[in-house]
């Protein structure tokens, strides 16, 4: 066994680069899927029966197909039938988001469903409206329940980005495998890649648990 | 003021309201008593349309409820058994939240309003204290002045004292009596007989989704007309 960290020194700027790449995949991701899953949620408890069957199919599909065909399909299929390129970044923001999306919204349904009942009654005996009662009563409260799961959703939406490493978008990941090939060492690299994705982990688990204590201001 | 004509609602099979006909004036105090399972809380409920009839018809002034909604919210206020205070909201955001929301005040208004209301039930010093640092009383207290923020001409009372520890249950039905002196028309649904006897100006029993009994509170707690009546005060006097 020869480790060689020194030959790797030239390619860290590179790999860490690829910090930027992921971050900004993740966030447009993360914010994208988080938005459409807050309506899928609206959908699956309202009234309306189309929009209840739409989002539970949506669900049902995106739950029930490997992460990296539904990134295929989109990289791939998009191009074959609308003849426009639209590159592997957006191709796989759009793959996350909607896949996320279908996540989120079971967390925020679930939240939804549990905040005791009498709070919506309370709103409609005060005559405050649905929309209202939704955005600034019912789902404040169950952000707070739900936050752990939202940020292991996130957690999973960060690890699982390397995924667009097969597509050939140059985040993290796909730099590690590129210095790796070049240098005929994968070992140093791939490490590096590891370490990396565990710190921006930790970054997240604590941003979460710093949100977490000031929701519980009110407790 | 409101017209209550054949009030009829059923849970599934369940028939829980069989048929209620009364009439509640403006600025009365109407102590609606009963055992449980009566109906009593079900009646309340259908006043503020939380729960929706399948007959007979309540209507306010001559207009039936159900052609009111966001107005009869105005109109009624209600108070809860378990409160339900908004728990992410301080005691006077709880307050203030609906008429700056629906009545569209100015935040200055509604504060101003807010505080003057927590005076009046003795809370002031709490007005940015979250509700999970109260006690029961101070939480149901809070939520007769979350409800008279809105300038209600009703007010609704589902047993508002049912969930309090028995220490607690006097600062309430103090707050409570002394809204009943400025002559608001309140229904309240309750099982403290000493206060319905003391406060009310008529007194409603109910049995099995039926009205049985409708009488001043003399008559009905030392006289009362009917046999269930007495059989149901010999049991909780």
């Amino acid at each position: 066994m020869n480790l060689d960290f020194a030959q790797l020194v030239p390619s860290i700027p590179y790999i860490l680069y690829g910090i930027w790449v992921t971050l900004q995949f993740v966030a447009v991701s993360l914010v994208l899927g988080f938005l459409l899953g807050t309506v899928l949620s609206f959908f699956k408890i309202g009234k309306v029966r189309v929009l209840r069957w739409f989002a539970d199919a949506y669900t049902s599909v995106f739950r029930g197909t490997p992460l990296i065909l539904q990134m295929l399909l989109i990289y791939y299929a998009i191009p074959q039938l609308t003849g426009v390129d639209i590159g592997a970044f957006t191709a796989g923001v759009l793959t996350f988001a909607l896949n996320s999306a279908a996540y989120v919204s079971e967390i925020i349904r679930a939240g939804i469903n549990a905040v005791d009942k009498g709070q919506k009654e309370a709103a409609m005996a005060l005559g405050i409206p649905y929309r209202t009662m939704m955005m600034k009563i019912i789902l404040p409260q169950a952000l707070k329940n739900i936050l752990p799961a939202l940020m292991n959703e996130f957690i999973t939406l960060t690890k699982e980005s390397a995924i667009v490493s097969v597509i050939g978008a140059l985040d993290i990941m796909r730099r590690a495998q590129i210095v790796g090939a070049s240098n005929y060492a994968f070992f140093e690299p791939l490490l590096l890649a590891g370490l990396i994705y565990y710190l921006l982990v930790m970054l997240l688990t604590i941003a979460g648990r710093v949100l977490e204590r000031r929701l519980a201001k009110s407790d | 003021m409101i017209n209550v004509e054949g009030l009829r609602k059923s849970f599934g099979k369940n028939e829980v309201l069989k048929g209620i006909s009364t009439k509640i004036n403006k600025g009365e105090v109407i102590a609606v008593i009963g055992p449980s399972g009566s109906g009593k809380s079900t009646f309340l409920r259908c006043m503020n349309l939380l729960e929706t009839r399948d007959g007979g018809s309540i209507t306010i002034e001559g207009t039936d409820i159900q052609q009111m909604e966001a107005h009869l919210r105005k109109k009624i206020g209600m108070v809860f058994q378990h409160f339900h205070l908004f728990p992410h909201l301080t005691v006077l955001e709880n307050i203030t939240f609906a008429p700056l929301q629906v009545l569209k005040k100015t935040k200055k208004e509604a504060e101003h309003a807010g505080l003057d209301l927590l005076n009046k039930v003795g809370l002031a010093e709490k007005a940015h204290a979250y509700p999970s640092s109260l006690s029961g009383g101070q939480k149901q207290r809070v939520a007769i002045a979350r409800a008279l923020a809105m300038n209600p001409e009703i007010m609704l009372f589902d047993e508002p004292t049912s969930a309090l520890d028995p220490e607690m249950v006097k600062e309430v039905l103090q707050v409570m009596n002394d809204l009943a002196k400025t002559g608001m028309t309140m229904v309240i649904v309750t099982h403290e007989m000493g206060f319905a006897k003391e406060v009310a100006d008529r007194v409603l029993f109910m049995d099995d989704g039926k009205l049985v009994e409708d009488s001043s509170p003399q008559v009905f707690f030392e006289n009362p007309n009917t046999d269930r009546a007495k059989a149901f005060l010999e049991k909780v006097l």
